[in-house]
């Protein structure tokens, strides 16, 4: 008997139809990648398995776990398999877990509620599964409090939660989007594990195919609420069969087409960052005791040329924001020099306005960063401030505005619309446009792609690498993704502990790299092409 | 723990002396002399003088200021200008009516409030949360004074169960004098509840939204055992504000109430100084308050620590 069997499961929250004739299984002791984009209804199939679904919900059809019907069970009867039978791991560690509350406590809890164990028998418990995820006792007293951890960390607080008392079904929704690559790994390497031991099914929810190519069994493909195509993992992904399931697949390894820049080396640079030091002062140890710091950038120095896509990539914490902030004039500096188009943004006044008009910034987020009470019109010439009384007006003003948009794909009249009228997608070429409307000569692009889905960010690659030759833009691009690094950069450098430690020209340094880091970095990067290849060869 | 407790402590007596320096200057550019007050209309200007020297209102600005905050350590805040006695027999007298009166009516408050929020809350768009909505939308909107009337003329005069009025004093017993403090109290307490009820909803709402609470019941935990033992204590932060904010207002801003109820209060006699010149009655008084409004901080401060062990480590 199969573990898990949805058949025919639809679902609509008041009216609008989410899921539809959603349909697959999991076995026991297998990984089942659900695949699909935002709003296909990946997470809403989870919850239907919890049975945590909002207010307003309607749903039909059928989810056995292992043979019993779940939709048909009382909300009392649920908790009882909730956290028992079934766990669930979340994409946000950072928020996953109380912060009131210490970690032992919270793993217990899982314990007390369904064993009615006492405290100390429940800790005992807590105990052991921490260890289990890899939270050994020495570093992670139970006494240890969520902020106290790290997002990684947290995130195996989460699992051990899920897996105290050894569910026979763990969904994990996006388990490692938040966190860093080599993390990422550590986690996917656990959850396997964990599969392998205790012989529970694990449905592994994920936006990108190639998280899922190690390990899944099998592969369950979504789209706008429908399962489009599913099959063992593998043969799927040799044979797709689905025009979805193959755009999706070129979308998430989609190179855009680039002709290196013709570099003037003699040239004066467009950013030159000359030995930055960044420091923040750690608090006192004792009243009287001089504040300690927090050097996160180290000695940093590159510079970038007239037309030339730089990448800089490195994990969380390893200084890359600041350096942003630095570059940017956000925020001072300790030691060095930053000059834009040559001339010194860190100065004691900080950076003048003709300088900040060279350089405009793309933030991650495409719903935080603008202000929902404006218009388009208004966000995108915000920074004509810069420019003061050589501001455009009138007509001349309606040209820029109309030409920055046309730039990046929207039309002239979406100057007029208010900015929760865009998609995401949308959002983050307004964002462009803004940057673009002051005719910059650099664009620091801060993980512009990371929050975006895959098919979507193959068209905002493709807009960038267009406007960068078209324009003779510079790019400094900031992620922690390096596919999309090696797609839309000529050179790139890798930041450890608030020190480039290696750089040179993006491929050279992604096929032969030098630097331990980097190397690391790399391997732990997930690659569809050679999962596939290493599990062809194990069957073999 | 200690860092953060060192931390507020020495921003605690900063902030004191820092109050002390704006109550005094404060007061003395307010318009009126106290000596041509006390004497009245027609007197000599030489008499008006001689008081001026007498109460040592010629004495330089500093020396002056330094005499007050050297006698306030010593517990001594002078002699009142129209009381003629020391005033700080007339604060401890009235304290005695003020500070039962605003513990007992922010008990009264929080008791109420916390469970009917957190019902709220927790039955989100039923006819209990509306219902809830709307009393305490009345409860806002009515003035207390007028609601201190009707309290008065249903459970004073129609049923007879409290006095209109008055207070005896703690000599006349405990029960007898909480007795009299109970309308007051109730009038004072319901439009701080209704705010706090709504604090305590919004607070929790926001809390029921959040990633941990979805967490919590993957683990299995009921809606119930979610509310209790993950969201509100992670709800409290503003509703601890809210309460410091409102035990500062209730200890003297209870003046309209005490009128209505011919309380001895901390309220009246402020205004009475403020109406006679009486400065070094106000002074006192108003650095007392500052005093209260400070230490209350400080709990609240010292409570946030309990409740949030991300404060206990930062330091």
């Amino acid at each position: 008997m199969t573990l898990l069997q949805i058949d025919n499961l639809s679902l609509n929250i008041l009216g609008l139809e989410i899921l539809s004739d959603v349909r697959f299984e999991v076995d026991r002791g297998d990984v089942v990648g659900v695949i699909g984009e935002s709003g296909s209804g990946k997470s809403m199939t989870a919850l239907s398995i919890m049975q945590l679904l909002p207010h307003g919900t309607e749903v039909s059809g059928s989810i056995r776990l292992d043979g019993e019907e779940l939709l048909t069970k009382t909300e009392k009867q649920m908790c009882a398999v909730r956290g028992a039978d079934v766990g669930m791991v979340f994409q946000e560690p950072m928020t996953a877990l109380n912060p009131v509350k210490t970690i032992g406590d919270q793993v217990a809890e899982t314990v007390m509620i369904h064993r009615g164990a006492s405290r100390t028998e429940a800790l005992s418990i807590a105990r052991e599964t921490l260890n289990r995820v890899g939270l050994p006792e020495e570093r992670f007293p139970l006494s240890r409090y969520p902020h106290e951890l790290s997002g990684g960390q947290r995130q195996r607080v989460v699992i051990a939660m899920a897996i105290a008392l050894r569910p026979k079904l763990l969904i994990a929704d996006e388990p490692t989007t938040a966190l860093d690559v080599t993390t990422q790994a550590q986690i996917l390497t656990l959850l396997k594990r964990l599969v392998d031991e205790d012989g529970m099914g694990l449905i592994l929810i994920t936006h990108d195919l190639a998280v899922v190519a190690d390990i899944a069994d099998r592969i369950v493909i979504m789209k706008s609420g429908e399962v489009v195509e599913a099959g063992p993992a593998v043969q799927l992904f040799r044979a797709m069969q689905h025009p979805y399931s193959k755009a999706l697949m070129a979308a998430t390894s989609h190179h855009p087409v680039r002709n290196a820049p013709k570099v003037e080396l003699d040239a004066v640079p467009v950013l030159e960052v000359k030995s930055v030091v960044r420091e923040y002062a750690l608090p006192r140890k004792s009243l009287f005791a001089k504040p300690g710091a927090f050097r996160a950038v180290n000695e940093v120095s590159f510079k970038i040329h007239k037309g030339e896509n730089v990448g800089l990539v490195g994990e969380s914490g390893c200084g890359k924001s600041t350096l942003t902030r630095a570059i940017l004039a956000l925020e001072g500096t300790q030691a060095g020099e930053i000059r834009v188009g040559g001339e010194l943004v860190t100065t004691k006044a900080g950076a003048s306005a003709a300088a900040r008009r060279k350089m405009q910034v793309v933030f991650q987020d495409p719903y935080g960063s603008f202000n929902p009470r404006h218009k388009v019109r208004r966000l995108v010439t915000e920074p004509f401030y810069l420019m003061g009384r050589d501001a455009p007006t009138g007509s001349a003003l309606e040209a820029r505005i109309a030409e920055a948009l046309e730039n990046v794909g929207l039309q002239p009249r979406d100057a007029e619309k208010y900015i929760h009228e865009f998609s995401g997608g949308q959002r983050q070429r307004v964002a462009i446009a803004r940057a673009l409307i002051t005719h910059p000569s650099l664009i620091v692009l801060d993980e512009a792609v990371s929050a975006l889905d895959v098919s979507i960010r193959a068209q905002i690659l493709d807009l960038l690498a267009d406007l960068s030759e078209r324009l003779d833009l510079s790019y400094l691009f900031i992620s922690h993704d390096l596919s999309v690094v090696r797609a839309i950069t000529d050179r790139v450098m890798v930041m450890k502990a608030g020190k480039i430690v290696e750089a040179g020209e993006t491929e050279a340094v992604f096929s032969n790299p030098q630097h331990e880091y980097t190397r690391q970095l790399l391997a732990a990067t997930p690659d569809l092409e050679a999962a596939l290849k290493r599990r062809e060869i194990a069957s073999a | 723990m200690a860092p953060y407790l060192l931390k507020r402590l020495i921003s605690l007596v900063l902030s004191l002396l820092a109050a002390s320096v704006v109550i005094f200057l404060v007061l003395q550019v307010v318009p009126g002399d106290p000596a041509s007050y006390m004497l009245g209309m027609n007197a000599q200007p030489e008499t008006v003088e001689a008081l001026r020297q007498q109460m040592g209102l010629n004495e330089p600005l500093v020396w002056r200021y330094l005499t007050w905050v050297v006698g306030l350590a010593h517990g001594d805040f002078g002699v009142s200008y129209t009381y003629k006695v020391p005033t700080g027999e007339l604060i401890a007298q009235r304290l005695w009516v003020s500070l039962p009166l605003a513990l007992y009516a922010l008990l009264l408050s929080t008791v109420l409030a916390l469970p009917i929020g957190i019902i709220s809350a927790a039955k989100r768009n039923s006819a209990a949360d509306y219902g809830i909505m709307g009393v305490t939308q009345l409860g806002i909107a009515v003035p207390n004074f007028w609601f201190a009337m009707l309290l008065v003329l249903l459970f004073s005069i129609t049923l007879r169960w409290f006095s209109a009025g008055g207070f005896p004093g703690w000599n006349a017993g405990f029960f007898v004098a909480l007795k009299a403090l109970t309308l007051p109290a109730v009038a004072l307490a319901l439009p701080q509840a209704s705010i706090l009820a709504r604090v305590m909803r919004s607070s929790l709402l926001d809390t029921l939204s959040e990633d941990y609470i979805r967490t919590a019941r993957a683990k299995g935990l009921t809606r119930g055992q979610t509310l209790v033992r993950h969201a509100v204590r992670n709800a409290l932060i503003p509703v601890l504000t809210i309460i410091g904010l409102q035990f500062s207002f209730l200890l003297a801003g209870a003046i309209i109430i005490e009128n209505v109820f011919y309380l001895p209060g901390l309220g009246r006699l402020v205004f009475q100084g403020i109406t006679q010149r009486d400065l070094i009655v106000v002074q006192s008084v108003v650095m007392l308050l500052v005093f209260a409004v400070i230490i209350i901080t400080f709990l609240v401060d010292m409570a946030y620590a309990l409740v949030d062990p991300r404060l206990r480590s930062r330091a």
